[in-house]
């Protein structure tokens, strides 16, 4: 167990949003309040030992069993068709993670060591390098999730609970960022090049697409969810643009992301507790019963969409100014799905806050109250501080991310 | 007297502490004090700047940068906190305090019977944070942040009134289209990035010159760097300043409180796009291709938007058109090298557009907020204020002056001085220029016309509305809040219809008023709070232009821009060349002697003279019978 720049953020990140999860579950969860924090838990230790694996056995072991707890929460805690969801969620990661096992089989024969660090050392006949890669670009993928096998996401985040929400979208997504940097760039870099056209093109089909997706959805947090698969095409592409300002912006993205999306879905959830629905045609002008919320859901609103001053635009305007150099095209296309964000964003806000208030069930709903600042607060004070000080990030991770570029510059030659 | 260095700080922080009290603290500490608190830090941002600004135009200080905090550094990619100032960033504080403080002041009465007014106040602060955060910018970074935060306080005021849905739609409308010209911004600043391996304004200027030529790859094609660069940043610049093609969302930010129209739609917000041209103007300098692009769009632009305000009927539209108008006379000044008369148009447009928009303002405010033009009517009896001082806007926006002993209001002297630099380019043989000099001339014509159709519309004339008219607006108002602010032209008219017929005689009520129990809806002039910024604007509008004319295009201008504009000395014309002296700071745009501005500035008043026989003209045949008019208007003919 160890860490480095790279996953110490990650580390931080699952610690730090697990507790405002456990919050939030507070009046949402109401039957098997303790195996539904044992579940919590589990996958909390579950996904920090995946960030501090030093072993890629140990690695797939806590990747695999990660699964186990968050099928459980969607599975038992979650919505109407939460078996569905579940079933979806876990068949499509497990096909992605038993392909990434047998590669890690052959590479422990070929390298003869399971350390990461060694792994890293050793270096990979190109023409295995490409089977390996897929093998474990088939699992990250599935994890990230990239365009075309992201559609267990919107229906896992419609089903799970709100703090599932939030854990999926916050945490378990960057697995697969966080696999891509460990290992598919610094173990199969001449593979890593070769594929990089197809990661762009998959990366920037998952931007617009997903986007326009987004714009048509009628339920909240399948809005939501769509608008992840988008955000994580930013982050694919700036992984493997292979220059420092992509790779941090990348990694900057994810950790940008989990705030920010784990903040939406949480403002969902607000709504969910009171309402228990989701449909965007249900709400309309909460604005004038719940201001607060109204400027909560704002902010996140405008950190989803890449405002500068949020969290959310350093991320973005790094990976494109990173895969500008990679490739044009790319970035332009990508450009484009910024446009898109504030499309979808500004109108789900638009028809759930804004007009008056039509519907008469929503005559008496309240306000935050005192336990859901609590949650947000640290939410808030985190997008605006990592909105203007991203460099806090940026010292941590500086050292690895040189180090991870020079590396891979060195071995494709570059 | 502090050091520069802090003054500039309390400018810019001050709105944004004034902004967080306001909006976080807003209900609890109530309207009035969050009301004060705010206007009160953009009072004092106003009077320090004016303070910097004169100090500037005294040699007092050296263009220096504060730096605050870093922003983003990964590698090369350096972004500081800071405030860059200089010439031109002083011109923008006192363009932005003075308006933003004015318009704070002026919403004091203006907004006084809304029930959101903390939110209201604290916006405007923002907004104003957010300008100052962008004219200051030493990188392209807090450019972009500050170019996007405008654009989120523009979206909030728009759509200030939430439960219009029209409003809604105009600040979605606003932001989308806003974001289409940052797109090519941020592609912009990404190919100076990788091409210059800074975004710092000061480590990319000096090295343009050696990079301009090189070749650069993009989307697949070759390009000369410079003019793909400026090019991409120009996109930005006409989304943010409603350039044709990305105009389109200008005339629906009048769904907006009007003071908000006047701040960010008219005297800033819209004017960033120029003001980063001119600022880029060293890149720009070595862009010829997208020097022309910018003097054909800013033409067309300025042409197409005069064009459509002649057939507008909603007062806050045509004035919107007429914005777009005038940053299209700013960008082809640009365009054709003569940033100063740019810088100097944007200066001067910014007090008499906003008086303008507060003037129409103050006439929605007396008239229960009815913004349709054919509503109006005879008004002068009822606003002598206002009149006043919007006939001071009409003729400083349509130049009036006397060409030879160099005397007029404020427009007079920046407009000719941006046909002057057309024509001037032309003379050297820029057929972009010519392009530019003949649309300048023509639109001049047009621009007197469409004001003063507004300004006789709305005072002059017989009464086209009635007593009852305003008491149903009232009614309206109470029962829509404040939401009532616009109402689509067509459907204003057509329900007013109904309501014109049994009405006997519409023209007396404009001189005898009505004694009759109707006295809350007569029009009425506005409260002072109101007032008072009108005037002030006003004097500005008489006198700016006179005031400053030596600093920003005259004699001085050296010493006033002092290296932040920056004019490649093969644009002259040669004699020009000669007698510039120093390449660095000589400026075609100038209008050096009487001699040359004259030709011109002929040519524009001879447009401008007869406007007011033209406006008569033009409503008269514009009453046709069998059009969506009110049917008043026969009788009106008739007598």
């Amino acid at each position: 167990m160890g860490v480095d720049g790279i996953s110490v953020l990650f580390v931080l990140l699952t610690a730090f949003l697990m507790p405002l999860c456990i919050a939030a579950s507070w009046r949402s969860i109401e039957n098997r309040v303790p195996e539904y924090m044992i579940a919590f838990l589990v996958l909390e230790t579950l996904v920090i030992g995946v960030f501090c694996a030093l072993d890629i056995v140990l690695f797939y072991v806590f990747f695999e069993f990660g699964l186990v707890p968050m099928f459980l929460i969607i599975g038992i805690w979650g919505g109407a068709r939460r078996v569905y969801a579940a079933f979806k969620f876990f068949l499509y990661t497990l096909l992605g993670s038993v392909l990434m096992l047998a590669a890690i089989l052959a590479m422990i024969g070929v390298a003869g060591t399971s350390s990461i660090p060694e792994l890293m050392a050793y270096k990979f006949d190109p023409n295995l390098q490409t089977w390996l890669w897929l093998a474990f670009f088939a699992s990250f993928a599935v994890k990230m999730p990239m365009w075309p096998v992201h559609t267990w996401l919107p229906d896992a985040h419609v089903e799970a609970p709100t703090a599932g929400s939030v854990i999926l979208a916050g945490i378990l997504l960057k697995m697969g960022g966080y696999g891509f940097m460990r290992f598919s760039l610094p173990m199969f870099p001449n593979a890593s090049e070769m594929f990089t056209p197809l990661v762009f093109a998959l990366s920037v089909i998952a931007v617009v697409y997903t986007s326009l997706v987004a714009f048509r959805q009628t339920d909240i947090k399948k809005l939501i969810a769509y608008s992840s698969v988008a955000h994580m095409g930013f982050v694919t592409m700036g992984i493997f643009s292979g220059n420092a300002a992509g790779e941090q912006g990348a990694l900057f993205q994810m950790i940008s992301h989990g705030v920010i999306s784990g903040a939406l879905f949480l403002c969902v959830g607000v709504v969910y507790d009171r309402m228990h629905t989701r449909e965007i045609a249900f709400y309309g002008g909460l604005v004038n019963r719940m201001p607060w919320y109204a400027a909560v859901f704002m902010l996140f609103t405008m950190g989803n969409v890449g405002l500068p001053g949020t969290s959310g635009f350093v991320g973005e305007i790094l990976t494109m100014t990173g895969v500008y150099q990679a490739s044009t095209w790319t970035a332009i296309v990508a450009a484009t799905g910024v446009i898109l964000s504030a499309v979808y964003a500004l109108t789900l806000y638009r028809r759930v806050i804004f007009g008056e208030l039509a519907n008469p069930k929503l005559a008496a709903i309240e306000d935050l109250d005192w336990r859901e600042w609590v949650i947000f607060l640290p939410l808030i004070v985190s997008t605006l501080y990592l909105g203007v000080q991203p460099n806090s990030v940026f010292n941590v991770t500086a050292a690895s991310v040189d180090q991870l570029v020079s590396v891979y510059r060195a071995a494709v030659g570059g | 007297m502090p050091a520069a260095e802090t003054l500039v700080s309390i400018i810019l922080f001050g709105p944004l502490i004034g902004a967080v009290v306001a909006g976080l603290f807003g209900r609890k500490i109530g309207n009035v004090p969050s009301q004060a608190v705010t206007t009160g830090f953009l009072f004092l941002s106003a009077i320090l700047s004016w303070v910097v600004f004169l100090q500037w135009m005294g040699g007092a200080i050296e263009p220096f940068v504060v730096t605050y905090a870093p922003f983003i550094t990964v590698g090369d990619f350096q972004s500081h906190w800071a405030f860059r100032f200089d010439a031109l960033s002083a011109v923008m504080l006192v363009v932005v305090t003075s308006v933003s403080s004015l318009v704070h002041l002026y919403s004091w009465g203006y907004m006084a019977e809304d029930p959101h007014k903390p939110r209201f106040f604290a916006y405007l602060s923002l907004f104003t944070f957010a300008m100052l955060a962008l004219i200051s910018a030493a990188d392209f970074m807090q450019l972009f942040f500050g170019w996007e935060g405008v654009g989120l306080a523009s979206y909030l005021l728009i759509g200030f009134w939430y439960k219009k849905p029209t409003a809604n739609a105009a600040a979605i409308k606003a932001f989308v289209v806003n974001r289409v010209g940052d797109f090519g911004f941020a592609l912009g600043i990404m190919t100076v990035f990788w091409a210059f391996g800074t975004i710092q304004f000061a480590e990319i200027f000096p090295a343009v010159a050696a990079n301009a030529d090189r070749a650069w790859e993009f989307a697949g094609h070759s390009w000369r760097l410079m003019d793909l660069a400026c090019a991409l940043l120009f996109v930005g610049a006409m989304g943010k300043s409603a350039q044709f093609f990305l105009h389109t969302w200008l005339p629906d930010a009048m769904e907006g409180p009007t003071p908000v129209s006047a701040l960010i739609h008219a005297a800033t917000m819209v004017t960033a796009g120029v003001y980063m041209v001119c600022l880029l103007s060293p890149m720009f300098e070595y862009a010829p291709v997208a020097k022309h692009i910018v003097t054909v769009v800013g033409a067309v632009t300025a042409l197409f938007a005069a064009t459509v305000g002649l057939t507008q009927n909603d007062i806050k539209r045509v004035i919107a058109y007429s914005t777009c108008s005038q940053l299209g006379y700013m960008f082809f000044a640009a365009g054709v090298g003569a940033y100063q008369a740019a810088m100097f148009h944007l200066f001067t447009h910014a007090f008499f557009k906003a008086l303008l928009f507060l003037g129409a303002g103050s006439v929605i405010h007396g008239m229960a907020h009815e913004q349709d033009m054919r509503r109006y009517g005879a008004l002068m009896p009822y606003m002598k204020w206002t009149f006043a001082v919007m006939t001071v806007g009409t003729i400083a926006i349509t130049g009036l002056g006397i060409p030879f002993i160099d005397l007029g209001f404020a427009g007079f002297y920046s407009k000719d001085a941006i046909i002057h630099a057309a024509w001037e380019a032309a003379q050297a043989g820029d057929s972009f220029g010519y392009f530019a000099f003949v649309i300048g001339i023509l639109v001049a014509g047009l621009t007197a016309f469409y004001s003063w159709r507004v300004a006789f519309f709305t005072f002059n004339g017989h009464a086209r509305w009635t007593p009852e008219d305003l008491e149903h607006h009232w009614h309206n108002r109470d029962h829509h809040d404040a939401a009532h602010g616009a109402h689509s032209d067509h459907a204003s008219a057509a329900q007013h219809e109904t309501h014109d017929e049994p009405l006997a005689e519409p023209a007396d009520h404009g001189h005898h008023g009505h004694g009759h129990g109707h006295h809350d809806h007569k029009p009425h002039e506005s409260p002072w709070s109101m007032r008072i910024p009108l005037i002030v604007l006003a004097v500005g509008a008489i006198g700016a232009g006179f005031a400053f004319h030596h600093q920003f295009i005259g004699d001085e201008k050296a010493e006033f821009w002092r290296g932040a504009i920056y004019n490649a000395p093969a644009h002259h014309a040669p004699a020009e060349a000669v007698a510039a002296g120093p390449a660095h700071d000589a400026a075609p745009a100038a209008a050096h002697a009487p001699e040359a501005v004259g030709a011109p500035s002929h040519a524009a008043q001879a447009a401008a003279g007869p406007a007011p026989e033209h406006a008569e003209e033009g409503a008269d045949t514009t009453r046709r019978p069998g059009s969506s008019w009110p049917r008043c208007w026969p009788r009106c003919l008739a007598c």
